[in-house]
């Protein structure tokens, strides 16, 4: 196993858990930039053209109904403000745990998602009931600290009871091209997570393109990241549907390659449910339907529950009754 | 395992306003033709759509003599200016009635309404547009001064894309000041009769388009008619080769559209996800119904085995059934004969030791459908990968050097379209002035703009279709 370093400096980076190609493509920085830089290209038209054809499938009625309550049961609802309070947290922990309390066959969301200073409120607020506590480490949403602090910062979270760590890359090492910094970054947060699950967050709105995506997407996965994560919701652009279409793709070939299940989560920028469901539609026929479990595809939002719930209601009643209806958080 | 079933989303039919009976169109008005009147299937059910009047041999001559009145009295010493109000006045009733078209077409051809509606009606109101506004400037069109028109065009256009390839033969030849006389396909003759409508909608003066609903037999009539000055054909290899027998020494023109086996080339430094999405687009996009399709295509051995798996996951998902269903990606096969044909062909591909991968997708009960298929371990010699299989079927060769993928595409009496997949500019401008094909697409296939001219080399005919080019097929210059 890779040593739990807090420096920079490259060591043995022999990972068993990767097949052998894989663990040779770490082996240090000149051959994990080679095999970043060997990866297929990704060609944009061609990507947005297919998002395009994604986002035309028809969801209705009852597929609309099973896809409402899929992507509820997906949701990591978030609060990231710089005002959160614990009253505030405790708030959104009573909508995640009762979404809506005229309907309460209604699924619980996935996660609570807040600053690493709140999670004990939150595991407070959700406990006795399966809903995880992720929490946004690593000088979220820069990532610009020493990585001392960036380990602290995740393991008090740990600490404090998160079951779930997004941590952010160090988008400055990656644009330079210290692909290795990033890789032991990622290793390192890893191990502090202990049994914790690690996203990965590439902002990809600051990676520019889409090749960089791919090859941050790979890096996060040969590092160890149990789910790799567009954004931090701070950058715009966000999650987008041909970005999370090439992180997928990203998954789906390692698993080919490997046998692993890792995981996808599109945050910031998913509002309305029809949004909601292309990504679905997206999983379903890039990933494949192994995916569609919140096990492996999470999205990452604050606003988009109202909505689901909304049209949700709509299906239900056969109309809509406006947002009023419906609890702001 | 979760499962995620999309709900049924039909178009409405009734869009379609389909009539029982339908009249062929011959100097502006609907008439009933003295052929024997033929019935228009719906290939997704084989139920009967609608009865339709045809043309007989003394009907060719009536519509080539109101074509003839038409172009000597009005259209042809129109000023341009004018006849491109009527060109613009088609194409946005084109618009207008582009779901009543898509429908209509989706049932009679049996393509996906999402295709009907999102390619077909919308590039069909482009070719008019795009030529209404050549009408008043071929002038300046690099001709010289005062091209003149050529006279009566005769056009016979095949049952693939009805009305798109209407458009692209009676757009350029309207604005070039020609009068014509078209013959739809005998099985999918509903939408150029609508069209016929949207003249008149238009007010377009009696003669200037006349539509002939019928068989083979009335398009060589057509095309052979003594006072016709120009034909324009596109179709099958044999047809076209039989109408240059009989244009030969008459000093008409000529234009010929025929048959494909394209290759799409993929080099080993291609965007692999984006050419699985290329080569699906290139073979299944209107069931493999289409001229310049990527029939064949070309990997370098390198990555075949890794492509053909992503190519076998992607196709899986591909969904065939009701062309009316918006979920709908591949839809029914034209006719029974071309299924006979398909299934023929595919069964060669067996007999020769090529390897038959199939989609399990479901195939609805009834109706006229094939899944979309894939040959493996296909050589150069055997049938599939020589002869034009019109279907969802891909044969999958592989190449080892960029030389050897140039031969290999070159290797066929074909030459309509090509398509090359590389991260690497130079290699794609190399490939490209190497590949015999009137168009190349790079890192993308089956991309259509009236703008740019479409046409074949050798046994895929000659002439081009489309921008510039196109008008001088229907210009004396």
């Amino acid at each position: 196993m890779a040593s739990p370093s807090t420096t920079t400096e490259a060591s043995d980076r022999t990972v068993s858990a990767l097949p052998g190609d894989l663990s040779d493509a770490v082996r240090d920085d000149a051959a994990l930039r080679r095999f970043l830089h060997g990866l297929p290209g990704v060609d944009q038209v061609g990507l947005e053209q297919r998002s395009a054809g994604l986002a035309t499938r028809s969801i209705k009625k009852a597929a609309k109904l099973w896809a409402i309550d899929t992507a509820i049961s997906m949701v990591d609802l978030t609060t990231l403000e710089g005002a959160d309070t614990p009253g505030k947290v405790r708030s959104l922990a009573a909508k995640a745990r009762r979404p809506d309390s005229d309907h309460p066959d209604v699924p619980r969301v996935a996660a609570l998602c807040v600053y690493p200073d709140l999670v004990e409120v939150a595991v407070d607020a959700v406990r006795g009931t399966d809903i995880g506590v992720a929490s946004v480490a690593t000088a979220f949403p820069s990532g610009r600290a020493h990585r001392d602090v960036k380990l602290a910062d995740t393991r008090h979270a740990v600490a404090a009871g998160a079951t779930e760590i997004d941590m952010v890359i160090d988008r400055g090492a990656f644009l330079t091209g210290r692909y290795g910094q990033v890789f032991e970054e990622i290793q390192a947060v890893k191990q502090a997570c202990g049994s914790a699950h690690l996203k990965v967050i590439l902002e990809t709105g600051e990676l520019a393109t889409y090749d960089n995506v791919r090859r941050a997407s790979w890096l996060a996965l040969l590092a160890g990241g149990d789910f790799i994560k567009t954004s931090t919701g701070k950058v715009s652009p966000a999650a987008t549907l041909p970005v999370t279409q090439l992180m997928l793709q990203t998954v789906r070939d390692w698993h080919d390659r490997t046998g692993q299940l890792r995981g996808v989560k599109p945050a910031g920028g998913i509002r309305t449910t029809k949004d909601a469901i292309r990504h679905l539609v997206a999983v379903h026929e890039v990933a494949g339907p192994d995916w569609l479990t919140p096990d492996l595809f999470r999205i990452g939002a604050s606003s988009l529950l109202t909505d689901l719930l909304m049209q949700r209601r709509a299906q239900r009643n056969g109309h809509y009754s406006g947002p009023d209806y419906v609890t702001v958080d | 395992m979760p499962t995620f079933e999309y709900a049924p989303a039909p178009e409405s039919r009734d869009l379609a306003n389909l009539r029982p009976s339908y009249q062929m169109f011959v100097d502006g008005k609907f008439v009933d033709g003295t052929g024997r009147p033929l019935k228009t299937v719906n290939p997704a059910t084989e139920e009967v759509l609608a009865e339709v009047a045809t043309a007989s041999p003394d009907d060719v001559d009536l519509a080539v003599r109101a074509a003839r009145r038409a172009y000597d009295r009005v259209w042809g010493r129109m000023p341009g200016a004018e006849r491109g109000k009527y060109l613009f006045r088609i194409a946005r009733l084109i618009q207008e009635r582009s779901r009543e078209l898509a429908v209509l077409e989706s049932l009679d051809n049996g393509k996906p309404i999402k295709e009907a509606r999102d390619t077909d009606v919308p590039t069909a109101a482009a070719h008019f547009f795009h030529h209404a506004g050549w009408a008043d400037k071929l002038d300046y069109a690099g001709y010289g001064p005062e091209p003149r028109p050529l006279g009566v065009a005769a056009q016979v256009i095949p049952w693939n894309f009805p009305l798109l390839m209407l458009a692209w033969k009676i757009a350029p030849a309207l604005a070039c000041g020609n009068t014509v006389v078209l013959k739809p396909a005998e099985t999918t003759p509903l939408t150029a009769l609508v069209f016929a409508d949207i003249c008149r909608q238009a007010e377009l003066p009696p003669g200037v388009v006349n539509i002939l609903p019928g068989a083979g037999d009335i398009g060589a009539a057509l095309v052979a008619h003594p006072d016709v000055d120009k034909v324009a054909f596109t179709g099958s290899t044999e047809v076209g080769k039989e109408i240059t027998r009989t244009l030969a020494g008459t000093g008409r023109r000529l234009t010929l559209e025929l048959g494909g086996k394209a290759a799409n080339i993929v080099f080993d430094d291609a965007p692999l996800d984006q050419a699985v999405e290329g080569i699906v687009n290139g073979i299944f996009f209107n069931q493999g119904h289409v001229c310049c399709a990527g029939s064949r295509l070309l990997v370098q051995e390198s990555v075949a085995e890794e492509l053909l798996a992503k190519l076998h996951t992607r196709i899986a998902t591909l969904r065939v059934g009701d062309p009316l269903d918006k979920n709908t990606d591949v839809g029914a096969i034209n006719s029974r004969e071309q299924l006979d044909k398909i299934v023929e062909l595919s069964d060669a591909g067996d007999a020769e030791g090529a390897q038959r991968w199939t989609s399990p997708c479901p195939l609805p009960d009834r109706g006229l459908f094939f899944a979309p298929t894939v040959f493996s371990e296909v050589q150069q010699s055997m049938r599939i990968a020589k002869e034009e299989i019109f279907g969802p079927v891909l044969s999958v060769l592989t190449f080892r050097t960029p030389d050897e993928a140039v031969a290999k595409a070159n290797n066929t009496p074909y030459g309509l379209s090509a398509g090359v997949w590389t991260e690497k500019g130079s290699r794609i401008l190399w490939a490209a002035q190497r590949l015999r094909a009137g168009v190349v697409w790079a890192n993308t296939f089956n991309r259509f703009d009236p703008t740019a001219p479409f046409g074949g080399y050798r046994e895929s005919g000659f002439g081009r279709e489309g921008g510039r080019a196109g008008l001088e097929a229907y210009l004396d210059v």
